[in-house]
């Protein structure tokens, strides 16, 4: 028999963004049902077992696991139901606008969950090899960066002995260390854009100090390899066109991919959530809501985030807005917020008249200095001086609730100053 | 020893296994690779082709296409595989096309096809709304469809397993005798088969298995087919196969919704020298997608979800080589099966047997045949309600491993305790692996199952066999070195 729960609300994946959207609501008297397919508890955390989380969230430096244990201390709730190993394979919403969902685990079989509200926490997939249709054979030993860390932190297994990176990622430039911990060579790590796309951070404690080439502006042409990859063409770009007549050669047996990550939004689309074509994720509203009324989404579901801490402050917000609209107390304006010039997207879509709002940011360039401006009907109402701006780093700003008192239509621009 | 031998599990090889085990033989199957299916079938676009590109009065290829084309819908009951007859478009953009149109299609009508319609514009945007409006005009083929070639194999194989057909992977042809009414043949790694007849169905090496045999001299060429998959949710989906008009090299670039519900488009067709050259390449990459692209809407380089390439085995004078071999006794060449040899297999598999039987091979049928190959329960095709109901008989039904296309671990746990204990062959029984992820989630989750299973060691677990080893060993087997991180 099927087995049909109720519950107020589902979370859907328990990594960051699950985990503190779900504690939030704990505070309240909802019920709330945490769904991941994993068997543990906080998602991609546990295999990040390298340190630098957690400073601006909990005000001390905690590796991943130690991260994911905080954060999965608090939904040790009554309230909350863990159903891990179950994976979400169908939504539906129900003409009364509540929510039906398929999950499937081994342990219950079919289950059959009602809810009033649904937080979508679902993360990000990598890009893989095939996303970039890199030219060349398909040996064994062409991974995602993120794949082999958990093979290797996870499963205890190396990837290989000689490796190449491509894309200066995070998660590259992170296992370009934890590689050559474990006596992995790695011969360079690739990069197409002119600057590094991983923070600054990372490419000083995990390629400088281990003395592995950075090469930017440069494309890898060619994967080699019958069997187990054997070697890889790489080629300069000028731009943004491979030049193959200077292209040379290293020899490795293995290949990484940190090459971006896309938000993983499958399910979102089975119930009609509008997606922001320049995130990936969904459109939201100040309480961070999607088009679905009921349907809410943090983390890097709704955007590709650069830092955990911004995922489980961001989570724990739509959190409290899943308790307002179960309480019948939501509010929601339509007051459009949108980007111009040098800014991939901002977060949320819109504001709230009169309340304050935390905005996050994308830049589209890299400057010393740059000046982020909010214009609400066409008069500038706000500024400040960023420095160091690049597309690795995301930008998050408060705007105060007195000078977002007027309903109307905000627009950000972010300005180089020379 | 062994009444036939049967050299190559690919289509052809696989489906004269499958018919001759439903008579009372002793037939080996053997195949150079880890896993059937892994040389030319593999990569093979897919298409059930309709019967109108080449003349059957000439060819034998045609003549075997349009018989095998109608075999599929009992095949498909019996076996057990993923197909659709979902109709072929040819489409012609310019009128000097239409001439090419019009000659296909009368050349459908001489061969016998049914049901063929010229069309207009408008019937073929009626057909396939997708198509791109400029449109001239073109022809329905009703009875093409697409399947998946490799599940094909695959179930062409198990069901012959099932009548008692045995299979050896891993064994390469080096030498072939015949002495005293029999036939040896050896392998690389010196293992011996014995057998009355063989049948050469070596595909892309056919020419060499031949030789080594003391048969004909001929040559196969390789010609290359890069295709490139796009994701589940791409726009550009089409309903129907759409054909461009062909040239004389190839049938074109094709957009393809597979019977899976993804898309494929491809394949290029070039000739390589080397006979395992499965590259591919950026220039064919943007080639493809500027072709496809003036066929039909919604074509974008950002749904390629993965690319690969095969190799189709071509003969001089582009038709299949089916007979008897005249320099050697008992020996049945099955040569240059490119395409349509797919559509063509189920008719090759008839042709052969009936070659074996010209030639002296004794068929009587067995008393116990295992017809039918029963469906798989495979996750994304039950209901809740079924899938329910097998988790009460086995809790691994509702455990999801491959989350993009929707696989179960007793999906992955049945393909290898069949024997498909590489990690492409998992993915190609069970799809796992084949979706938006390209497997960065579950491949790790499918090594351990396998190892599990097969008690293979992690760290000697292949993709595709030989030395195509997915791991580097275990963690803290390498010497860390820190000359560098101290001279810092």
């Amino acid at each position: 028999m099927i087995h049909e729960f109720n519950y107020d609300v589902a979370v859907i994946g328990a990594g960051a963004a699950g985990l503190a959207a779900a504690a939030e609501i704990a505070k309240s008297p909802h019920r709330v049902v945490l769904i991941d397919r994993e068997e543990q508890l906080g998602g991609i955390l546990r295999q990040c077992i390298h340190n630098g989380f957690g400073l601006r969230y909990f005000k001390e430096e905690l590796t991943g696991p130690e991260y994911a244990d905080r954060v999965a201390a608090l939904t040790k709730s009554p309230n909350i139901n863990c159903k891990t190993n179950t994976t979400v394979s169908d939504l539906k919403r129900l003409p009364d606008g509540s929510f039906e969902l398929l999950a499937y685990s081994a342990d219950d079989g079919v289950s059959l969950i009602r809810v009033r509200a649904i937080f979508l926490g679902m993360g990000c997939r990598e890009r893989n090899r095939g996303n970039l249709a890199i030219p060349g054979s398909r040996p064994a030993g062409v991974f995602t960066a993120g794949a082999a860390q958990k093979l290797l932190n996870i499963e205890g297994m190396l990837p290989g002995k000689s490796a190449v990176i491509v894309g200066s990622g995070d998660i590259g430039l992170i296992m370009a260390r934890r590689l050559c911990w474990s006596g992995v060579e790695v011969k360079a790590v690739v990069e197409i854009m002119p600057y590094p796309s991983g923070l600054t951070r990372n490419v000083v404690q995990c390629l400088d100090d281990f003395g592995i080439p950075l090469y930017l502006e440069h494309a890898m042409v060619n994967i080699a390899g019958r069997e187990r990859v054997q070697y890889v063409d790489i080629a300069p770009l000028e731009n943004g066109i491979a030049q193959l007549d200077r292209q040379f050669r290293i020899e490795c047996d293995t290949v990484l991919f940190s090459v971006g990550l896309i938000p993983e939004n499958e399910l979102s689309i089975q119930l009609n959530v509008e997606l922001n074509p320049a995130t990936g994720g969904a459109v939201v509203d100040a309480n961070l809501q999607t088009s679905v009324p009921g349907v809410f989404a943090g983390g890097n579901v709704l955007h590709v985030h650069d830092l955990v801490d911004f995922v489980s402050e961001e989570s724990s917000e739509a959190g409290k807005s899943i308790v307002r609209y179960l309480d019948g107390k939501l509010h929601s304006d339509n007051n459009c917020v949108t980007v111009e010039s040098n800014l991939k997207y901002v977060i949320p879509n819109c504001f709230n008249t009169g309340e304050k709002c935390t905005f996050s940011f994308r830049p589209l360039i890299v400057s010393d200095v740059a000046l982020l401006e909010a214009e609400l009907n066409n008069k500038v109402i706000w500024k400040r001086k960023f420095t160091y701006v690049k597309p690795a780093e995301m930008l998050k700003i408060e705007l105060p609730a007195e000078i977002l008192k007027t309903p109307g239509k905000l627009v950000f621009r972010l300005k180089e100053e020379a | 020893m062994y009444d036939v031998v049967i050299v190559g599990a690919g289509v052809s090889g696989a489906s004269t296994a499958w018919q001759l085990s439903r008579y009372d033989l002793k037939i080996a199957l053997i195949e150079r690779w880890a896993d059937v299916g892994f040389g030319v079938s593999k990569a093979n676009s897919g298409i059930i082709h309709g019967g109108f590109h080449h003349s059957a009065k000439k060819t034998l290829k045609a003549k075997l296409e349009i018989l095998g084309n109608l075999m599929f819908d009992q095949l498909q009951y019996e076996l057990d595989f993923p197909f659709q007859r979902n109709g072929i478009l040819v489409v012609a953009f310019t009128e000097e096309q239409m001439s090419t149109v019009r000659k296909l299609y009368k050349q459908g009508l001489d061969n016998g096809v049914r049901n063929l319609e010229m069309c207009g514009r408008d019937r073929l945007l009626q057909l396939e709304p997708k198509l791109n409006p400029e449109v001239v005009g073109g022809f329905h083929a009703p009875g093409g469809g697409t399947i998946e070639p490799y599940r094909y194999v695959f179930s062409l194989v198990e069901s012959a397993q099932k009548n008692g057909c045995e299979l050896f992977c891993n064994f390469e042809v080096i030498s072939g005798e015949y002495r005293n009414n029999l036939w040896t043949l050896t392998a690389d790694d010196g293992r011996k088969i014995k057998a009355r007849f063989v049948v050469n169905a070596a595909g892309l090496f056919a020419d060499r298995v031949s030789a080594v045999c003391g048969a004909e001299k001929f040559a196969i060429h390789a010609r290359k087919g890069e295709e490139y998959l796009l994701d589940r949710n791409s726009k550009a989906r089409p309903q129907k196969v759409i054909f461009p008009v062909p040239s004389r090299e190839s049938k074109g670039i094709l957009v393809i919704p597979t019977a899976e519900g993804t898309t494929m488009i491809g394949p290029t067709a070039d000739p390589t020298e080397d006979k395992l050259d499965t590259t591919t390449s950026a220039d064919h990459m943007q080639h493809i997608v500027t072709l496809v692209s003036r066929m039909i809407n919604g074509i974008s380089p950002r749904d390629i979800i993965t690319s690969f390439a095969g190799l189709r085995p071509v003969l001089e004078d582009e038709d299949f080589y089916i007979d008897l071999s005249k320099q050697v006794p008992h020996f049945v060449q099955v040569a240059g099966i490119q395409s349509p040899g797919l559509t063509a297999s189920p008719a090759i598999g008839g042709y052969v047997k009936d070659l074996l039987k010209q030639d002296g091979l004794e068929l009587t049928e067995k008393e116990h045949i295992a017809y039918r190959n029963l469906p798989r329960h495979e996750f994304r095709h039950e209901t809740p309600e079924a899938l329910d109901e097998l988790h009460a008989q086995n809790p691994t039904y509702t455990h999801l491993v491959c989350r993009c296309e929707k696989i179960s671990a007793a999906e992955i746990i049945e393909a290898v305790r069949k024997g498909h204990t590489t990690l492409d062959g998992v993915k190609f029984y069970t799809r796992a692996g084949m979706g938006c992820c390209q497997g960065g989630f579950c491949s790790a989750k499918i090594m351990k199952i396998i190892s599990r299973e097969s008690g293979i060691p992690m760290e000697e677990l292949t993709k595709k066999g030989g030395g195509s080893l997915l791991l580097g060993g275990k963690l803290g087997i390498l010497t860390v070195n820190t000359t560098r991180e101290t001279a810092k």
